[in-house]
């Protein structure tokens, strides 16, 4: 099996691989960098357990190989703290209970995080859509969206 | 209800944030794949694409030759060991490795054991196996006829596919009642297989420490003293005593039920590591666990009622097919093999009722599992609430009003059913009278009619159910002969801090919230300072675990009645320090004070402080205290659910445009924690209802092994949930609470297939099967000649 040598910048590290060609993106940041926020839940490319942001755009890190992903931003939940301070849509989950579990939630979290850097102020209808990629079991999404609108306000006064 | 202790000290009724969402919201928590262990081994494992099929060979010499493969396990690997076979919490019997044929399609056939993850999978592809297929019985129906092949040839003396035949009730007085009745319905109802998906699979990392003899298990499971006590079981004769196994239940990415069970996997997992003596990791994938692990339902259920003209329901029949597919792995309570489906008469005050089901052998995984209700109520449930609409339909009755007119009345509460159960406590009526306020009922009636003159397709469904939780009382409820109590182990530190343990586990139902609050509700320590822990069977005390609802309503009132213990000692410990005798000391609230002397009080932080340092003379040190609670009766929550459908002509497709769900779970612990529980239960009920079916084809193949194929609810399909509460306390549980986890779940179905079934009634419509899938309602439609 062929290896590569490979750099990816994960939360502003970098970090230097030798990956087999096959090794998929969520097993390198989970295996071999023991980042293990970001969780697996299915084999097709829907649950979205493991999204990050490649570049700042949300990937299944299911479904991109660790190669593509050289040379590139990885965002995963690990760097959404910055200083000690959560981000807003952390507060947003945890005040508005967006979850239970926690299986679902770093995905849900990375993928609302796309969302509001391309929309600063979404609809209930927008982030319902933004987020269908995302499967949650136990909250029944009523109080995901709450944390999302919550994060969007808490953004908004603070820009 | 106005919580009695301040914000600070978070007892009952706050909304207190979760105390364990910090970890999660950080990506720390620590789910069994997060689990590293030195030296650990990787676990795959080759299943069979056959239903049904004699093993004629497994050669391994290709898949030991893979780089990084270390060993292959077969059913004869096991058989040395007499592994190969393993009970079922239902006394059956399952293989855990086949040694002559398979029985269901993705059975497990052989394990490959590797130094990686990647490794182990190009093993399994390496595994070449040699099938003979046999014939596949896949029809319950089917499988009970004289010619159908008997599935189970291991046991020795079985002649056919029957499991069990199990009734309930007065069957004469009940024939007797149909045959007076001025009216009758009867209603075929099928609640297809369905599969709990929780979004974290199953898995395990078997640690066994050749040289202390002891086997640890970090594993997905509900309920792990009880999986301990089995593994003691099945491995005892191998050398695991219970002593030297722990089990350890790490975060839980969602139970639901699936995770109760022991699987193939598990054990494999366990025997490897004993055998090569390095930890042993197997996580499934979700093919694997939507092809493989124990589902729920596969209920063909024939629902009759007997009423008078006037509507009142005067006796209920049902008589019920159960595919428990090819083994009977369900987790009911041993002396419940239909589970508690006999709460099939609802909430209503019917005289007469017989309940009979048959569990039936099939090519099919183990089924009679939980999809967030395991005791048979969700298909009871659906069936009373599907045929009381038919009913409803037969004497051109409003629905609501037909229901108004047999409820239990308040007043004859404790209630007896026919079927032998006691309510504890209800108010029916009032439920369903918020419900109809909440969703202006009569306004909707309105709008449907002037819609339905238009051609426009609109539904309004209602679902009265009743529950039933909290298994449960020693006398009647037991696994595998263990009681099902639950229990408590609760310690004051000398600063007024604590530590709780229960048998309990939280797979994000926020116990680690909710206990704290009970225990600050009782003794005034602020749930903050509280700290609780499940889940490592060397330091919980022993429990049945988490699933049925029974957490709160076990566990939780064993966490109060440990408490009251630690009061009982406080308070001769208060005497000491007041020096005043103990029937001159009040309890409120955090303190005991001096009756007519309220200055004179010690907090239970000065209490515990002197518990350790300044005790009364004879008197041990210390402030602790166990509780095993055994309740002396269930609970019976209870709801309203009105169900508002839109159906669009060209495509067949239901949407729900709005869903007020009205539940009384007793007294509240945590208003927010409820709230969640119930959105999430209401997306699970609309799932089975809307999108969810497991279907197997002819030769027993999963039709829905997939995310591809087996729908979950997104964010788009689910709407916005209206919840509202009526709170009628349980009179036996010490904190008036019933629980609440599978309530939604239970209640929500019929809501909506009563709404999608009243939006085509003036068609002539009756009834519709779930999942109630646009393709369905098309070809209604068409048949109707109203599709555009």
């Amino acid at each position: 099996m062929a290896t590569h040598d490979i750099r990816v910048t994960v939360n502003g590290t970098p970090y230097d691989a030798q990956v087999e060609s096959r090794l998929l993106l969520v097993h390198l940041l989970r295996d071999q960098l023991r980042l293990t926020g970001t969780h697996i839940g299915c084999d097709t490319t829907h649950c979205g357990a493991c999204t990050v942001l490649l570049d700042g755009q949300p990937v299944k890190s299911c479904t991109v190989l660790a190669v593509q992903a050289d040379g590139r931003q990885i965002s995963t939940v690990e760097g959404l703290e910055k200083d000690g301070k959560l981000h807003a849509l952390q507060e947003g989950f945890w005040e508005k209970h967006g979850l239970q579990c926690g299986y679902c939630t770093p995905g849900m979290l990375m993928t609302s995080c796309a969302l509001l850097a391309r929309n600063k102020n979404p609809s209930e209808s927008e982030i319902r859509e933004a987020i269908s990629g995302n499967l949650c079991r136990c909250t029944g999404y009523n109080n995901i969206v709450k944390a999302v609108q919550f994060a969007a306000e808490r953004l908004g006064k603070e820009a | 209800m106005q919580p009695r202790t301040s914000p600070e000290v978070g007892g009952m009724g706050h909304s207190l944030k979760r105390k364990e969402d910090p970890r999660f919201i950080r990506g720390k928590g620590n789910y069994v794949d997060d689990i590293v262990l030195p030296g650990m081994l990787w676990m795959d494992i080759v299943r069979s694409p056959f239903a049904h099929a004699k093993i004629k060979s497994i050669n391994t010499e290709k898949a030991l030759k893979v780089p990084g493969v270390l060993a292959v396990i077969t059913g004869e690997t096991l058989a040395k060991y007499n592994l190969h076979w393993m009970p079922t919490l239902m006394s059956d019997t399952q293989m855990v490795l086949p040694t002559e044929k398979v029985m269901y399609q993705a059975q497990e056939v052989a394990a490959v054991i590797a130094t990686s993850r990647y490794a182990a999978a190009d093993g399994v592809d390496a595994v070449e196996v040699d099938y003979e297929p046999l014939p596949v019985v896949v029809d319950p129906f089917k499988a009970l006829e004289p010619n159908a092949p008997v599935l189970r040839t291991d046991k020795k003396d079985k002649k056919d596919n029957r499991i069990f035949h199990w009734e309930a009730g007065d069957r004469a007085a009940t024939e007797k009642a149909f045959a007076e009745a001025d009216v009758t319905v009867k209603q075929d109802l099928y609640l297809p297989r369905i599969h709990v998906a929780s979004i974290e699979t199953c898995g395990c990392i078997a640690d066994f420490d050749r040289v202390n003899g002891k086997l640890t298990v970090y594993m997905t499971t509900q309920a792990p003293h009880a999986i301990r006590t089995v593994f003691a079981l099945v491995a005892g004769h191998v050398g695991l005593s219970e002593e030297r196994i722990r089990i350890v239940s790490p975060d839980i990415g969602g139970g639901f039920g699936g995770k109760v069970p022991v699987y193939p996997g598990y054990v494999i997992a366990v025997a490897a590591s004993v055998v090569i003596g390095k930890p042993v990791k197997w996580i499934e994938d979700r093919m694997e666990n939507l092809q493989a692990d124990s589902f729920a339902r596969d209920y063909h259920i024939t629902a009759e009622l007997a009423a008078k003209k006037d509507g009142t329901i005067t006796a209920l029949r049902m008589k019920t097919l159960a595919d428990h597919g090819y083994t009977d792995a369900a987790a009911n309570p041993s002396k419940f093999p239909a589970g508690l489906f006999s709460i099939c008469t609802g909430s209503y005050d019917v005289k007469k009722a017989f309940v009979e089901v048959d569990g039936v052998y099939t090519n099919k995984p183990p089924g009679g599992i939980a999809y967030r209700c395991s005791f048979r109520v969700t298909e009871a449930v659906h069936a009373i609430e599907r045929v009381t609409d038919v009913l409803a339909q037969q004497l051109k009755m409003d629905p609501a009003e037909l229901r108004m007119k047999n409820f239990i009345p308040k007043e004859k509460f404790p209630y007896k059913s026919a079927l032998g159960w006691e309510y504890d406590s209800g108010d029916y009526p009032a439920a369903l009278r918020l419900a109809m306020d909440k969703i202006g009922y009569h306004a909707l009636r309105k709008e449907q009619a002037e819609k339905r003159a238009r051609g426009e397709l609109m539904g309004i469904g209602i679902s009265s159910f009743t529950e039933i939780l909290g298994a449960g009382p020693s006398k009647h409820f037991d696994i595998l002969g263990i009681k099902m109590f639950d229990s408590c182990e609760l310690r004051i530190h000398p600063t007024g801090k604590a530590i709780a343990r229960f048998g309990t586990k939280s797979q994000g139902q926020g116990h680690e919230t909710t206990y704290a609050q009970i225990i600050a509700e009782e003794l005034g320590i602020p749930a903050s300072a509280v700290q609780v822990e499940e889940g490592d069977t060397d330091t919980a005390p022993y429990g049945l675990g988490t699933y049925a609802s029974r957490s709160t309503p076990t566990a939780g009132a064993a966490g109060a009645m440990a408490a009251r213990k630690i009061r009982e000692k406080a308070k001769k410990i208060a005497a000491h320090l007041l020096e005043v005798s103990e029937e001159d000391l009040v309890w409120e609230l955090g303190k005991f004070s001096v009756k007519g002397s309220p200055s004179r009080s010690k907090t239970i932080q000065e209490i515990a402080f002197a518990a350790y340092t300044n005790h009364p003379p004879g008197m041990e040190a210390g402030l602790e205290a166990v509780n095993y609670y055994d309740p002396p009766n269930l609970t019976f929550p209870f709801g309203s659910y009105i169900c508002v459908v839109d159906i669009d002509r060209g495509t067949g497709m239901v949407k729900i445009r709005r869903f007020v769900a009205v539940d009384d779970c007793g007294n509240i612990i945590n208003p927010m924690i409820v709230d969640g529980q119930i959105h999430g239960g209401l997306t699970m009920g609309m799932a089975p209802a809307l999108l969810e079916e497991i279907s197997y084809d002819e030769n027993g193949n999963n039709q829905a092994g997939s995310f591809m194929d087996y729908l979950l609810p997104t964010a788009v399909e689910s709407p916005s949930w209206e919840t509202y509460k009526t709170v009628t306390p349980s009179p036996h549980h010490p904190l008036g609470a019933k629980g609440v986890g599978e309530s939604a779940t239970v209640g929500a179905p019929p809501a909506i297939a009563n709404a999608v079934v009243d939006a085509l009634a003036h068609l002539g419509v009756k009834h519709i099967d779930i999942p109630i899938t646009p393709e369905k309602v098309w070809r209604i439609l068409k048949e109707k000649g109203v599709a555009e």
